[in-house]
């Protein structure tokens, strides 16, 4: 593979270099793109927006999800909001603060030119949702309503209700299913991609398996559209949906496409705890709730008295007294860090001691409690569903938990991977949130590529590039589908003691243990150590039931865990080599006297892109220019 | 820690889709109140596997209540006891040591069963596909702002798009019908006047669809409000007929 990676960045002063880009691209010709076939791997927010928009342009679309239907992708759960910069509320903000804002959220690790298209793009994201029909919050005068997100100080999210993200999705499924409906999208759900076809060194086809009836399947294109999602799964116990995996992403990578930042991990700070070994999936409590909500701890340590018993002389509300100026409004990062460390100190409540209080009691007496019921309604049913506690009368209890994965596939400004022809779109790259994601940015991210990067940049590749005519007969299929089939019968034929889940399990606790919110070279030598260890004994004695030919979840989740054993090994690689602590990579080794990030730029300001061969990972560095932005200690005192 | 339960669960085990299906009877010994439904599954599924036995299939994604993807008919009503709450957001906490629970998958001629639990509902996807929707292509919209909405209407359209597609209203339905699905979309864009210009083609496409699904008709037993986890009123069915009606007018 190729020892430089080249960004590709438009020339030009940054506001002006998504203009001179599109300016600059060839077309393709309006009665030509019918003739191309554009495979489009998830149906989340950046796939949903994708098919639709390259059907509506005239291409001919093949769409692929896991799930029974295009609607249900993980990105339904979203809760809290999407950025973007209108300034209706007239609070200060623009394109610039809105760019400035994620690059210092992401403690200075992302790509300037990235995020500042995101940035100008945000606004039109609004726009085509509204005219979807998008129910977003709006005001009695009957204009769009904003709340406000953490870290930033103007109020820039909009919402609907708490199923921002499933409101999202579904206008991007409804664009969908018009194009299926009208014949240009061909919907192939409850399948599974297994492996990507390269033929010439091109992306042509996907191998995928039919969920249903256990058949390997071969599909060709002119491009594949990579939209599968993040990978928190590989710490087990995450607020991503249980089908949510890395599976599509790490064949392309095994199959040449480097892996970037791998290490960079967003741990959510308000979930639900923990409650027992059965634990399943950790469930979120959306961001938004510390617009209102107040986060505190006793002072004292082991102090067992309830909430309510607590005096405010006896309370620590810590974000607010170490903050002042973002109070319980900092970045999820410093705001999870900090609640770690609240529970080290053995000041931790709950069973468990490992949870915080998020309380309303304040909020409730200022604003009444219909005010905030209307705000937070459905969050505070949903809380007590789960945990039997009434959270208009008892704070919340709250502990961070594995939410986002900034890491993934490289990729160029065009979302073009170092695999020609192989895009990649939403959570699966890596490129605008850096080492920390905002929150309400993810979706931004994941329609901005899908609505309005990918029909430009994919047009660019298809226009400049003669591609031969393929199909499924080409010999580059019979050989990926051939792997795909001996890994599905190898898994099964195992047979041996331990099952798929104790096995997942294991792999998490090593990863929360020793590549979770705090990390050091001792803990990241152990979790690789570790970690080989367990992947080795899984191919000798995992226990996989059923067969090949029917449903078989146990099979599916059996092969997404292989691939979670090799990703958590150069996870922890990646984090060992990152002798700094930035964003949501915090080495123990590298911290201020009181505790923050220190981050290291004049060694660590690149994009750690980890390429693959036989002979195991290499690293490549594709260094972080800045031209406009100063980069300074993130401080949200 | 909480006191652990021994519950009977009678199950729904089916081979494929045209294999027989049969109950089968198995007991989990060690339930705990703080787990949901479906990790009371996955316990007896580990147990399953162990014992060198099929696992039990079920549908589930998200488990947050949001995705629509679980939903299984526990002791006969859809999504379980608890009101306004899908199967994977109902908690043990509500049932007691020595219980025995039913469960078994939605039964609907419009929903084949693929095996055990899971149950094909694609037919939902081609109702939306024939109209569920706003023909806007991406990038032509105006500004968002340019089109004021009142917020009571707003408010009620997000009432009505809250629907998560899981399809308990059809499996509680006597006729299995999707009208509380298909009223659900087609009020919410009704409400909205971004939904104004296909509101007669939309209403006709859909209410067709349904019926070339195989699906039943209404007639009001509003078994589907009952066990709905996103509370859609029944309102909207009249809503669906009312546009109907003036659709055929022309
Ligand atoms: C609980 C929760 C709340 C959140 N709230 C917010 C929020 O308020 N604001 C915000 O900005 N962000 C939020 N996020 C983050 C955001 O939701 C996600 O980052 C984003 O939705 C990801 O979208 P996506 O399109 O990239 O991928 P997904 O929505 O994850 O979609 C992945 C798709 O790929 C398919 N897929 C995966 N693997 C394969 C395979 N091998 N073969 C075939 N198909 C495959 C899946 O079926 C699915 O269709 C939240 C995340 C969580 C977990
Ligand atoms: S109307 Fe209710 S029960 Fe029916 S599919 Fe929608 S959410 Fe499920
Ligand atoms: S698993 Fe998503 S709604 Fe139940």
């Amino acid at each position: 593979m190729k020892s430089v990676l080249d960004s590709k960045i438009p020339s030009g002063p940054l506001k002006e270099k998504w203009d001179n880009y599109k300016n600059g691209i060839k077309l393709v010709n309006p009665a030509n793109k019918r003739k191309h076939t554009v495979l489009v791997v998830g149906t989340g927010l950046a796939g949903g927006s994708a098919a639709a928009t390259l059907a509506e342009l005239g291409y001919k679309v093949k769409s692929f999800c896991i799930q029974d239907s295009p609607r249900r992708a993980h990105s339904i759960a979203a809760q809290g909001g999407i950025n973007a910069a209108k300034n209706y509320p007239n609070d200060g903000d623009t394109v610039w603060r809105l760019f400035y804002d994620t690059v210092k959220g992401g403690d200075y690790r992302s790509r300037e030119a990235n995020v500042h298209r995101l940035a100008q793009i945000s606004n039109n994201i609004i726009d085509q949702c509204v005219a979807q029909g998008v129910p977003f919050a709006r005001e009695y005068g009957g204009l769009l309503d904003n709340r406000s997100f953490g870290g930033a100080q103007v109020s820039r999210t909009f919402y609907a209700r708490g199923q921002t993200g499933q409101q999202l999705l579904l206008g991007a499924y409804q664009s969908m299913s018009r194009q299926i409906g009208l014949g240009n999208i061909e919907m192939f759900a409850r399948q599974e991609m297994l492996d990507l076809v390269l033929v010439d060194g091109k992306a042509r086809g996907i191998i995928t398996r039919n969920l249903v009836t256990g058949e390997i399947e071969r599909h060709s294109g002119d491009a594949v559209l990579l939209c599968t999602g993040g990978y928190g799964n590989v710490y087990y116990l995450s607020t991503n949906a249980k089908n949510s995996n890395v599976t599509a992403a790490w064949r392309c990578h095994k199959r040449g496409a480097a892996f970037a930042n791998p290490c960079f991990t967003q741990i959510h700070p308000t979930c639900i705890p923990v409650s027992g070994d059965y634990q399943s999936k950790l469930t979120l409590m959306s961001e938004s709730l510390r617009n209102d909500g107040r986060v505190w701890v006793p002072k004292k340590q082991g102090d067992t008295r309830k909430p309510r018993d607590i005096p405010e002389a006896e309370r620590d509300y810590y974000l607010e007294r170490r903050y002042p100026s973002f109070g319980n409004l900092v970045p999820r990062d410093v705001a999870s860090r900090n609640a770690k460390n609240a529970c080290d100190e053995g000041k931790g409540v709950g069973e468990t001691k490992l949870a915080v209080y998020l309380d309303f009691a304040e909020a409730i007496t200022r604003l009444g409690k219909d005010a905030i019921a209307a705000r937070y309604g459905n969050l505070f049913e949903m809380y007590e569903r789960i945990t039997g506690e009434n959270p208009y009368e008892t704070p919340m209890r709250m502990y961070p938990a594995v939410h986002y994965t900034m890491g993934g596939l490289w990729v160029d400004y065009e979302l073009q991977s170092n695999v020609e022809g192989l895009f990649v779109l939403g959570e699966a790259n890596f490129s605008d949130h850096g080492a920390n994601r905002l929150g309400a940015s993810a979706l931004m991210q994941g329609l901005a590529d899908g609505y309005f990067v990918i029909p430009y940049t994919l047009g660019s590749y298809l226009a400049s590039n003669e591609l031969q005519k393929v199909d499924g007969s080409h010999a580059a299929f019979s050989a990926a589908e051939s792997d795909a089939k001996a890994r599905v019968e190898k898994l099964l034929s195992i047979q041996g003691t331990k099952t798929v889940t104790e096995y997942h399990r294991e792999l998490g606790r090593i990863m929360w243990d020793y590549v979770g919110m705090s990390r050091t070279e001792e803990g990241l030598k152990k979790a690789i150590a570790e970690i080989t260890a367990l992947r080795e004994d899984f191919w000798k004695n995992v226990l996989v039931p059923g067969e090949k030919t029917t449903m078989n979840k146990n099979l599916e989740f059996a092969g997404r865990l292989a691939d979670f054993l090799e990703l958590g090994e150069l996870m922890a690689r990646d984090a060992l080599e990152r002798q700094e602590s930035c964003g949501g990579h915090f080495r123990e080794e590298y911290q201020s006297e009181d505790g923050e990030a220190m981050r290291n730029d004049d060694l660590f300001t690149y994009v750690a892109a980890w390429a693959y061969s036989e002979n195991g990972h290499t690293l490549i560095k594709e260094p972080l220019e800045y031209e406009s932005i100063k980069l300074t200690t993130r401080s949200y005192k | 820690m909480a006191e652990s339960m021994n519950i009977k669960l009678k199950v729904w085990r089916q081979a494929g889709p045209k294999a027989q299906g049969r109950f089968e009877t198995y007991t989990v010994p060690d339930a705990n109140p703080h787990m949901s439904f479906l990790e009371l599954l996955d316990v007896l599924n580990e147990q399953l596997i162990k014992s060198g036995k099929d696992p039990i299939e079920f549908d589930h994604d998200c488990r947050e209540g949001i995705c629509g993807s679980c939903g299984v008919v526990v002791d006969g009503v859809a999504h379980g006891p608890q009101r306004r709450t899908a199967c994977c957001q109902l908690h043990m906490r509500h049932y007691k040591d020595g219980d025995t629970i039913v469960v078994e998958p939605w039964r609907a001629e419009a929903f084949p069963i693929i095996k055990d639990l899971v149950v094909d509902r694609s037919a939902f996807d081609r109702i939306i596909a024939a109209g569920g929707f706003v023909s806007v292509n991406a990038g032509s919209a105006q500004d968002a702002n340019c089109l004021p909405i009142a917020k009571t209407a707003a408010d009620l359209a997000m009432d009505f798009a809250a629907c998560i597609g899981c399809g308990a209203c059809v499996a509680a339905c006597p006729n299995a019908s999707a009208s509380l699905f298909t009223a659900a979309k087609i009020s919410h864009l009704a409400m909205l006047p971004q939904g104004a210009p296909e509101r007669k083609s939309r209403v006709t496409a859909m209410v067709n669809q349904m019926a070339e699904e195989g699906f039943g008709d209404c007639s009001n037993h509003a078994e589907c409000e009952a066990v709905c986890p996103k509370g859609i009123s029944i309102s909207t069915i009249a809503t669906m007929r009312r546009e109907y009606f003036k659709a055929m007018l022309g």
